[in-house]
Parts: C-alpha cells; sequence; structure tokens
C-alpha cells in the first residue's frame, strides 16, 4: 500500500513499524537455490542444490568450509555469502591461535549476527542478501543454525531455505522424530530427500547438481561434491516422492505482494503467501547472481 | 653474604644499569635427509635453558601438510608463536585455494614470514622437508632472518656444528678422495641420523633424552623414537 514511501532507505520505519529494506533483502535469500541441514544426536548435515547459470558453466558452490568441524551453505547473494564466510574463518582462525580451541557455535552466531546487524542500522550500508545454514560440531554437540538478512539466527534441529524450500521443509516437519537417533548414512538420507522434494518432477539429483557435508561427533568436515557424491545418491531416485513440487515452469501465481500480515519481518522468510516464481534459465542471467 | 645482603632486592646488591633481553636459548637439534622418494626429519626431545632441563619430551618437528614437515629450535617462544602464525597460513591457503600447499610454496612462505620479521627476528632456526610435486624428497635450510637453502641433506639448531660436517662427509662425500656417496635409502639415512644424535649427545649439553624420527614419503608419515643419554 503506501509501502513504496518507506522502502528506499534501510534506516527509515515504515507507518506499520517494518523496515522493508530488510524484507526485501529477504526475497534475494528466496531466489537462491535451494539447501538444507539436519542435525541427529551425533551429526549434523547439510545438502545444496548447485545451480548453473548455463550450460556452459560450472555449477556454483553452495557449501564453504569454514573450519575443521563447522561448514555453511548459502542461498542468495553469493558475493555476500563469500564475505561472511571469511569473516567466519578469520573468527576461528583467532581462536585457535589465541585460546587454542574451536570456536563454539553459538559464540560465533552471537559474531555473525551483530555483524549482519550492523548493516541494519546504517544509512550508507544495506543489508546482506543472503541466508546461510551453518552445521557444526562442538563441545554441545551437533548444531544447525540458520541466518536471515535480518540478522536474526535459529537454532534449529532441521531446516531448509532458497526456493521451492516449503516442501523440503515439509518433509523435515513429518520425520522430525527420527532424526534425532538416525545414524550418519540415514540423516544424510533424510536430508537428500527433503531437497529433492524441491525439484520439479522431471529433474533429478545428480553429482553435478548436489553438494552434500558432513561433519560430528568423532568426524571431521567432510564436503562432498561430484564423484564424491555418489554413494550417496545410490538408489535414491527408485524412492518415490512425497509431496513433490511438482508443475511445469510456466504457469504460475502471481506472488502475493500485500503480505502485510505476514508478521514481523523474522518470521516472513518461512511462511509467506505463495512461493514467488522460479527465474527460468534465461532469465538467470539478468539478475544479481544469486545461487 | 650476609643475611641481610642476600635478601636485599636486586638494585641494591647490583648498582649496574638492568637491561632485558627478549631472547633465550632452549637449545634442540634438528637433522633432516631426503632420498629419491622420501625423506626423514628428525629432532632431539630435550628443551634446556643453560645448564637446566625444561623438559626431556619434547620434540621439535612440526606437520604442516600431509606431504611437509617443519623442524624449528632456539628460542621456544619464538618456536611456538612462529609455528601458529604457519598453521593459520595455511588453512587460509586452503580456503582459497581448495587445496592442500606444496611443499615449494610452504618453503617459500616460511621464508618471506621470517624477512618480515628482519629487524626483530624469529630467534629460530628451521629446517622444512617434505615432497614436491614430482614425488622426490626436498629438504629446506633456513637462518633466523629467511634465508633459505634447497639442499639434500642438513642439520641445525644446537649441535649443528658437530652434525653438519659428518653428514657432508657421510652422504655429501666431501673432504675424502675417490670416494662416491651411496645412494640415500631410508635405512642409511635412519643410521645416520641415529648416529650423528648419539655424538653429538656426547658433546653438548644441550642435546640428549631423545630423538624423533619422521619419514614422510606420498603415502603417508611415520615416527619413531630412540633414547639418547640423558646426562
Amino acid at each position: 500500500m503506501f509501502r513504496n514511501q518507506y522502502d528506499n532507505d534501510v534506516t527509515v520505519w515504515s507507518p506499520q513499524g517494518r523496515l522493508h529494506q530488510v524484507e526485501y533483502a529477504m526475497e534475494a535469500v528466496k531466489q537462491g537455490s535451494a539447501t538444507v541441514g539436519v542435525k541427529s544426536s551425533s551429526h549434523a548435515v547439510l545438502v545444496a542444490l548447485k545451480r548453473a547459470s548455463s550450460e556452459l558453466a560450472a555449477h556454483q558452490k553452495k557449501i564453504m568450509p569454514i573450519d575443521k568441524h563447522i561448514a555453511v551453505s548459502i542461498s542468495g547473494l553469493t558475493a555476500d555469502a563469500r564475505v561472511l564466510s571469511r569473516f567466519m574463518r578469520t573468527e576461528c582462525l583467532n581462536e585457535h591461535f589465541a585460546h587454542n580451541q574451536a570456536l563454539s557455535l553459538n559464540k560465533l552466531m552471537e559474531r555473525v549476527g551483530a555483524k549482519m546487524q550492523i548493516a541494519t542500522q546504517r544509512y550508507d550500508k544495506r543489508p546482506y542478501g543472503v541466508g546461510l545454514l551453518l552445521a557444526g560440531f562442538d563441545e554441545d554437540g551437533p548444531h544447525i543454525y540458520q541466518t536471515c538478512p535480518s540478522a536474526n539466527y535459529y537454532d534449529c534441529q532441521a531446516m531448509a531455505i532458497g526456493a521451492r524450500s516449503q516442501s523440503a521443509r515439509t518433509y523435515l516437519e513429518r520425520h522430525l522424530e527420527e532424526f534425532g537417533s538416525s545414524t550418519r548414512e540415514e540423516l544424510i538420507r533424510h536430508a537428500l530427500r527433503a531437497l529433492r522434494d524441491t525439484l520439479p518432477n522431471d529433474v533429478e539429483l545428480t553429482n553435478k547438481n548436489c553438494s552434500i557435508a558432513v561433519v560430528g561427533k568423532g568426524e571431521d568436515l567432510s564436503i562432498y561434491d561430484d564423484d564424491d557424491v555418489n554413494p550417496y545418491l545410490e538408489g535414491l531416485d527408485q524412492e518415490e516422492r512425497r509431496g513433490g513440487a511438482g508443475g511445469s515452469r510456466d504457469a504460475q501465481p502471481p506472488a502475493a505482494e500485500d503480505d502485510a500480515t505476514a508478521g514481523a519481518a523474522a518470521s516472513a522468510d518461512a511462511t509467506a503467501a505463495a512461493p514467488p516464481p522460479p527465474p527460468a534459465a534465461e532469465d538467470q542471467g539478468d539478475s544479481m547472481e544469486t545461487d | 653474604m650476609s643475611l641481610e645482603v642476600m635478601s636485599s632486592p636486586d638494585y641494591m646488591r647490583d648498582p649496574r644499569k638492568h637491561h632485558f633481553y627478549p631472547y633465550a636459548d632452549n637449545g634442540g637439534t634438528s637433522v633432516a635427509i631426503a632420498g629419491d622418494d622420501f625423506v626423514m626429519i628428525a629432532s632431539d626431545t630435550r628443551l634446556s635453558r643453560g645448564f637446566n632441563i625444561f623438559s626431556r619430551d619434547q620434540g621439535k618437528v612440526f606437520g604442516l601438510t600431509p606431504t611437509t614437515m617443519m623442524a624449528s629450535s632456539g628460542c621456544w617462544a619464538d618456536v611456538l608463536t612462529l609455528n601458529k602464525v604457519l598453521q593459520a597460513r595455511l588453512t587460509m591457503y586452503s580456503h582459497e585455494h581448495h587445496d592442500q600447499m606444496s611443499t615449494t610454496a610452504v618453503a617459500q612462505l616460511l621464508s618471506t614470514m621470517l624477512y618480515w620479521r628482519r629487524f626483530f627476528p624469529y630467534y629460530v632456526s628451521n629446517i622444512l622437508a617434505g615432497i614436491d610435486e614430482e614425488g622426490k624428497g626436498v629438504v629446506y635450510h633456513y637462518d633466523p632472518v629467511g634465508h633459505m637453502e634447497k639442499l639434500t641433506f642438513s642439520a641445525t639448531g644446537a649441535s649443528v656444528s658437530q652434525i653438519q660436517p659428518l653428514l657432508d662427509n657421510q652422504i655429501g662425500g666431501l673432504n675424502m678422495l675417490d670416494v662416491q656417496p651411496p645412494k640415500m635409502t631410508k635405512e642409511l639415512a635412519r643410521q645416520l641420523i641415529h648416529d650423528a644424535f648419539v655424538s653429538a649427545a656426547e658433546r653438548d649439553i644441550n642435546t640428549g633424552d631423545g630423538i624423533l624420527i619422521h619419514t614422510i614419503t606420498k603415502d603417508g608419515k611415520t615416527e619413531e623414537t630412540v633414547k639418547l643419554r640423558r646426562d
């Protein structure tokens, strides 16, 4: 409605008490391809769908190692994600150098949150246009954390972000009770099934478009790409999909703009109205490099 | 001396200007020998200061990558800090390059890092040993400010004067007439290292207690301990 007057600067409140720039930044996360994180009592797993901007290009890396016990998967502006990753890496390095210990996830999230918040309160900055899923293992066990451009961060049992991620979240909610006692292999399988549910019916997970990261008790971080992913994808395409995204890319409902009632900016990420139409392969060159 | 004098503060007993010297010599000796497809790097395990022994079980060889190791001796505070900074640099490299640093790259990095401190040096004698990109063993010898030499064998540290001539003669065939040095094998390298340290421990108070010998090949690393005299 009157959104347009109050959405030019992140330092301007709307009469409804919202920062529209921050909410717009969260839309960027939904443009990126899906990524899923799950944890059990002993392991934390991330899987991500890699996107290639054209047939000629390589699939964009989605999962970045931060330290031997932490990996992060990105959805949104890749360049912003790299800045945050570099920050997290230096924080972890400094902890090793000065304190001879691994940085615990909760401490790291506090620092990342503080850094991201600055960009939501300065007139000369813009919010980070990327959502992160962190998987880590520290003295308190395995963790999955989600961050938003709003600088909020959430400690999760399981989470999915990115394009069509609602289907993945539905799978995760249905199987939530099973994750705690899952083995390492079962956990990865759950994450892959959730990720698969975000794909249209005619697309499958392959070793080209899928990345896996695992970390856990007695196990340093491993990230699998290309051929290393094969053992985990074995037999997955035989399994039936439950509640797949389905539908063609053409006829999409227009994304509802007046989600003024969607509540505080913090939760707009998860449950807004119909998800925005996925960008067709040809458009991707024009828009910002979100992956 | 009377009791009053013994308990008075330093400045009353010794009126000369006191000077803070930032370095300490904690001893330690290292040796590295390279072969066609392996390299052996060893150090003694004594940490000392003057006539005092701090530890009989402190190895001076640090692992850097799966194919590279470094032996450092001298001022132990500087050894630890140099190693910590180097480990951080290696991690940063692998994050950016998605790969471990090669032995030659680590060698150059160490040289640069040492020279950055040209005007307040790391009081550390270094030897770097590793497998190069062609699979051959290689040894790099450093001085405290980063002068670097690529070699096939080297010694450094407290007993360098005793051990280096022995290696020059036995491996390099130096100072002898009509003698060809033998082809280097793991058995020969191990035997030379063992004998060199045993001889050095006899004559140098800063060397002794034990030897830690590491062998690196492209397939991995192994470690061996040997006891030395503890006097």
